[in-house]
């Protein structure tokens, strides 16, 4: 595990003086992915990584024990048992990074990963999560609950209301005291960025929850209208680097909402390796936000292994 | 069960996510040079011309270093051959309906569609381009261009229904966008009915030959777009034929000068995209991040040789160090390599040749003491990103075109020294400005001296904007409607085909002489209004002409006069002789006066001039007997040539706020802007027709669009224009915007076709004071518009005041703001 970061004090000029230029982030993304592509084993073994990298995530008001633990198996097993084998042994050891769930599915998934060895964490969604429209005081209480709960790691929202408001101050504080409420585990915070309205206010609000001691920045609940595009996501990875330039710790960045296909996650890599470069591109500093990826990952891979195309039916469900 | 060697190297590539090759396949073009067995001849008539016992060179893939086919080195035979069936040809294409000719661009583009991918692995191959920008920029533009100019085929007897075609076009293009830039000319001459003869670049001439073979498999009649291949004499050749009426060429300002002296006196009309050095500038306002990526799209998009690369980084002293830290970070993620490589970010540059000048140009920096800082790039045809620091303003690196990834840096304080900084150069093809302030992106934008100013961005092309420079990045646009001028001409005008004629240019013009007292003058010199009847017994008030210059009257450097003589031989007046000093201190005058004329408002400028016509109007009579006295013309026909000056004062202040520009139909999400800027200061010789009214017709739509003039009124009979000059001063014309110098006409247009700083030359006299003209001009790429001594009927609308003033008043600038903020809620 890399150190985790601190945070620092609040620079309010460095925040305020930040502007995103859309057009310009617009061509960027637009270039990175079609001035770069994988093919053949690459493809393959970047398909293998995008799988260490997956949160495998559910994040229903239906979702019951059972249908948590039936995930947890996926996330220890995420493929199918011959594609690894003809990938190559190794292969079986891969797991993904964590599965996902709310607060009260915790104590089935942490039941659920201490069967697996542990391999992936067990993280949370917290803090009045989707909207965050929740006093200070029970978004903490949730976040408390889920530690307790054995959760390793918290995905929390922050206040878009005082993003919108530019309070800054404010965020700085709250988001400070959800790190503390997490203690040892890693806290992802969620920008919501469907819910900012401009790249300048997800550019700041990045900075922000940095600042603040976020070991991740992620970017959107899926519950959003707008989550992750690869612009979006550039702007933050650009905040990413930008804090590690200046106070030398590294933040990990968390793509999640709409990534669906093989091709969106070799997108999602493809920006990490171009905009933070190969030190990001490992679970500890990078996670995909998923719930149907991984089918569509092992169907690639099925075609790797086999030069045919899979049925849907082949492939295990979560 | 898995093969442990490929298990093992999956796991290594899973361990260090490195990128592996993705080569883009060259079967069907392997094929289609195998169709033609390697071997290519001429594409003339909608037929491959081979003449096996001709001479041919091998096209290189730069990238692999191997021969892709054979071309033919063609002779003066070929060029002769492909004029001549396009001149056949434009006779029935010329006379074909504008639909009909919009259907063949239509087709024409439907069948580039249909080949496109053949095409952009040709482009690649040929020219060393990485795939990726073949396949997304190069061959969508030639498509896009296609599609833009079947639409101008349509609409051009509405839209420019005064105007007509030329005639056959001699399109000459260069190395670095060999599909893309022949289809910037190939496709407003076709929209417009002209007939193409085409010469690729030495280099890359496969793909202009495929394009003509798919524009045969199109439907498009023989002749009309004719291939020749060759050397450079080839487009020497071409350019000189004697039935080539238009030659529409980009590439160096060394071959853009060449051909501009090669036609200069023939009546073939030219366009040049030439060169260019263009600044991009980095205010400390931008979205750094975002103007770092501006910066790779600027310099190293096809291996820096793009005629508008930004090669000149200014960047703003608050953020200097923190851009160039960011930059050569960012220089390190770019991977060089192999043009089918569809994971590279720069691949060949086009030669072993260019590869080493690129070099020479580098070194030489190192040499002069500047920081060079490269990334990686393979052995061979390649070159790496490059940022050379530590520069100054007269470094060769600085000033000079390098056409390679070599990018140098400076810094500003402000953006007046940003704007100095960026116009401190003979080039003017493009720039880029980024910062987040609208109001200092725009007034940036304003001020730069270039064709193309794109905001927080650089590089963005379309068909719907007119691309080309100011200064000695050439004249005429590529694109746009204001493209299309340059390769039509005015309805009204015969066919203009002349033998160069036979002077010589090193004296022409350099003569000064004046005339000696005469002992036979008028006795009403001095005009009736001056003379008083009843004080006959007084000596007569004398009437003074000197030169007009600055705001004021000044007395000739040399002191000498001209003698005016009347009809019947009687001196009439003494005007100045004005000379080569006289021209400087006039052009100087000018020089100064224009950049406020310029950024005046249109409604003040029009006050002005409403207010000369109303002014003229008040002294009608007098004017009305000067011209008769002196010109010996009938009363009524000097009336009617001060009625059209005053008319025709009307029409150039009404043009004042009316011609400003447009705004641009391209695919940018945005607003581009089209500004008709003012050229700047422009040298007006006037004919001896109509002396009053060509003078007030040339001067007058000058002036309404900011230009400032030196100008030679007549010189049989300068005395009206000179008169003139009193009611300039009464009407508020600022002193500078117009300078009048009487004297020999081509003694002074020798010296203001020599000026570096006048922009562009009217000439109105002689074939050989034409020939002249446009000569000397092409030292600093001065643009022309000469009459090669044809004379024209001033008192006609067209003749005298049609959309052609107003094209040579102004220049395009297209100024590209991309906009958009809102992504979300």
């Amino acid at each position: 595990m890399a150190e985790r970061n601190p945070g620092c004090d609040l620079d309010l000029a460095w925040v305020e003086n930040s502007y995103i230029n859309l057009p310009s982030v617009q061509r960027r993304a637009a270039t990175l992915t079609s001035s770069r592509t994988v093919k053949k084993q690459w493809q393959a073994a970047w398909l293998l990584r995008a799988i260490t990298c997956t949160d495998l995530t559910t994040l229903g008001g239906d979702d019951t024990d059972g249908n948590v633990v039936r995930l947890c198996g996926k996330a220890a097993q995420p493929l199918r048992h011959d594609i690894s084998a003809s990938l190559g042994d190794w292969t079986k050891e891969l797991t993904v990074a964590a599965v996902c769930v709310y607060p009260s599915r915790v104590p089935a998934a942490v039941a659920a990963a201490r069967k697996a060895d542990n391999k992936y964490g067990v993280a949370a969604v917290a803090t009045g999560f989707p909207s965050g429209q929740y006093p200070l005081s029970t978004r903490l209480e949730e976040i408390k609950f889920a530690v307790a709960s054995g959760a390793t790691e918290i995905d929390v929202v922050i206040n878009r209301t005082l993003a919108l408001l530019n309070k800054w101050e404010e965020l700085y504080a709250e988001v400070q005291a959800m790190r503390e409420a997490c203690g040892d585990a890693h806290m992802k915070v969620i920008l919501g960025v469907g819910e900012l309205g401009s790249l300048t206010t997800v550019y700041r609000a990045s900075l922000v929850s940095m600042m603040a001691g976020a070991d991740f920045i992620k970017t959107s609940t899926g519950k959003e209208g707008v989550n992750a595009t690869l612009p979006i996501g550039l702007v933050m990875c650009r905040a990413i680097r930008n804090y590690h330039e200046r106070t030398g710790f590294r933040v990990g960045f968390k793509p999640a909402g709409g990534i669906r296909t093989a091709k969106d996650s070799l997108a999602w890599l493809v920006l990490i390796k171009e905009e933070l470069g190969n030190e990001w591109l490992n679970r500890d500093l990078f996670r995909l936000g998923a719930s149907s990826l991984l089918t569509d990952i092992e169907r690639q891979l099925f075609h790797h292994v086999t030069g045919r195309y899979a049925a849907a039916h082949e492939l295990p469900m979560p | 069960m898995a093969n442990k060697s490929k298990s093992n190297r999956l796991q290594e590539i899973f361990d260090n996510m490195e990128y592996g090759p993705a080569l883009e396949e060259k079967k069907i073009l392997d094929a289609w040079l195998a169709d033609h067995n390697g071997k290519f001849g001429h594409f003339i008539n909608n037929e491959f011309v081979i003449d096996d016992n001709g001479k041919f060179v091998d096209s290189i893939d730069p990238a692999t270093g191997l021969v892709l086919a054979q071309t033919c080195q063609g002779t003066e035979e070929d060029v002769d051959a492909a004029v001549k069936a396009a001149a056949a040809a434009y006779e029935s294409w010329s006379k074909l309906s504008g639909h009909a000719r919009a259907r063949h661009l239509y087709s024409f583009a439907r069948h580039v569609q249909k080949h496109s991918r053949l095409l952009a692995v040709l482009e690649s191959c040929d020219n060393g381009k990485s795939i990726r920008e073949a396949r997304d920029c190069d061959v969508p533009l030639v498509v896009r261009h296609l599609y833009y100019h079947a639409g101008w085929a349509q609409l051009l007897d509405t839209e420019l229904h005064n105007w007509k075609s030329i005639g056959v076009v001699g399109a000459i293009v260069p190395w670095n966008f060999p599909l893309m830039l022949l289809s910037w000319k190939l496709c407003p001459a076709l929209a417009a009915g002209n007939t193409v003869v085409l010469k690729p670049a030495t280099n890359t001439r496969l793909s202009a030959l495929l394009l003509a073979q798919i524009a045969a498999e199109a439907g498009l009649p023989a002749g009309v777009f004719n291939v020749v291949t060759g050397g450079g004499q080839l487009g020497s050749q071409l350019a000189s034929h004697a039935l080539v009426d238009k030659v529409a060429f980009t590439g160096s300002t060394e071959v853009g000068q060449l051909l501009r002296r090669l036609t200069a006196g023939t009546g073939k009309k030219l366009s040049l995209e030439l060169g260019g050095k263009s600044p991009v500038i980095i205010f400390d306002s931008a979205d750094i991040d975002s103007a770092v990526e501006g910066v790779v799209d600027a310099i190293w998009f096809n291996q820096g040789q793009v005629c508008s690369a930004g090669s000149r980084l200014l960047v703003q002293e608050s953020v200097y160090e923190e851009v160039l830290k960011k930059l050569k970070k960012r220089m390190q993620q770019l991977r060089v390599g192999n043009s089918l490589d569809k994971t590279v970010d720069m691949a060949a540059v086009v030669s072993e040749q260019q590869r080493q000048s690129i070099e020479d140009c580098v070194n030489g920096a190192r040499e002069e003491g500047a920081q060079v800082f490269q990334v990686d790039a393979p052995t061979g045809c390649f070159y790496p990103p490059t940022l050379i620091t530590d520069v100054s303003p007269a470094s060769a690196c600085v000033v000079n075109e390098i056409f390679g990834p070599v990018l140098v840096a400076m810094s500003f304080r402000t953006a007046k020294e940003a704007i100095g900084l960026a116009n401190n150069s003979i080039y003017g093809l493009a720039a880029s400005v980024f910062s987040e302030r609208l109001t200092l992106a725009l007034e940036t934008a304003k001020h730069l001296q270039a064709g193309a100013v794109w905001i927080n961005g650089h590089n963005i092309f379309d068909a719907a904007a007119g691309f080309g420079g100011y200064r000695q990045s050439g004249f005429g646009r590529d694109g746009g409607k204001e493209g299309l001028y340059e390769y039509i001409k005015p309805k009204w005008q015969p066919q203009l085909r002349f033998s160069k004629p036979d002077l010589d240019l090193k004296t022409f013009g350099s003569q000064y002489s004046a005339d000696r007292p005469s002992l036979k003058p008028r006795a009403d010199a001095g005009l009736a209004t001056v003379l008083a009847s009843d004080s006959s017994s007084l000596p007569r008030v004398d009437r003074t002409y000197k030169l007009y210059y600055g705001g004021g009257q000044k007395r000739p450097d040399a002191n000498y006069s001209r003698v005016l003589r009347d009809p019947s031989g009687l001196a009439f007046a003494l005007v100045a002789e004005a000379n080569r000093k006289d021209v400087r201190n006039a052009v100087e005058a000018a020089a100064k006066a224009q950049p406020g004329w310029g950024k005046r408002s249109g409604f003040n400028r029009s006050q002005i001039l409403f207010y000369l016509a109303e002014n003229l109007e008040q002294r009608r009579n007098e004017f009305v007997d000067h011209l008769s006295a002196l010109t010996g013309e009938s009363e009524s026909s000097a009336e009617a040539e001060v009625t059209a000056s005053i008319e025709r004062l009307f029409i150039w202040a009404s043009y004042c706020d009316k011609h400003g520009g447009t705004v641009q139909e391209t695919t940018l999400y945005g607003t581009v802007v089209r500004l008709n800027e003012p050229v700047g200061v422009i040298a007006i010789a006037c004919p001896d027709t109509a002396p009053l009214l060509a003078f007030i017709s040339l001067v007058g739509a000058a002036v309404a669009r900011g230009n400032a003039v030196v100008v030679v009124p007549s010189e049989k009979f300068p005395s009206p224009a000179m008169a003139f000059h009193q009611i300039l001063e009464t009407s508020d014309v600022p002193g500078g915007v117009v300078n009048i110098l009487t004297g020999d006409r081509d003694h002074l247009c020798k010296y203001l076709a020599e000026h570096h700083d006048v922009q562009s030359v009217w000439y109105f006299g002689s074939l050989a004071g034409s020939c002249f003209v446009e000569h000397a001009s092409a030292d600093n790429v001065k643009r022309t518009w000469v009459d090669y001594g044809q004379g024209r009927d001033w008192q006609d609308a067209q003749q005298g005041a049609g959309e052609e003033f107003l094209y040579h008043s102004t220049q395009v600038k297209n100024i590209w703001l991309s906009m958009g903020d809102i992504y979300a809620n």
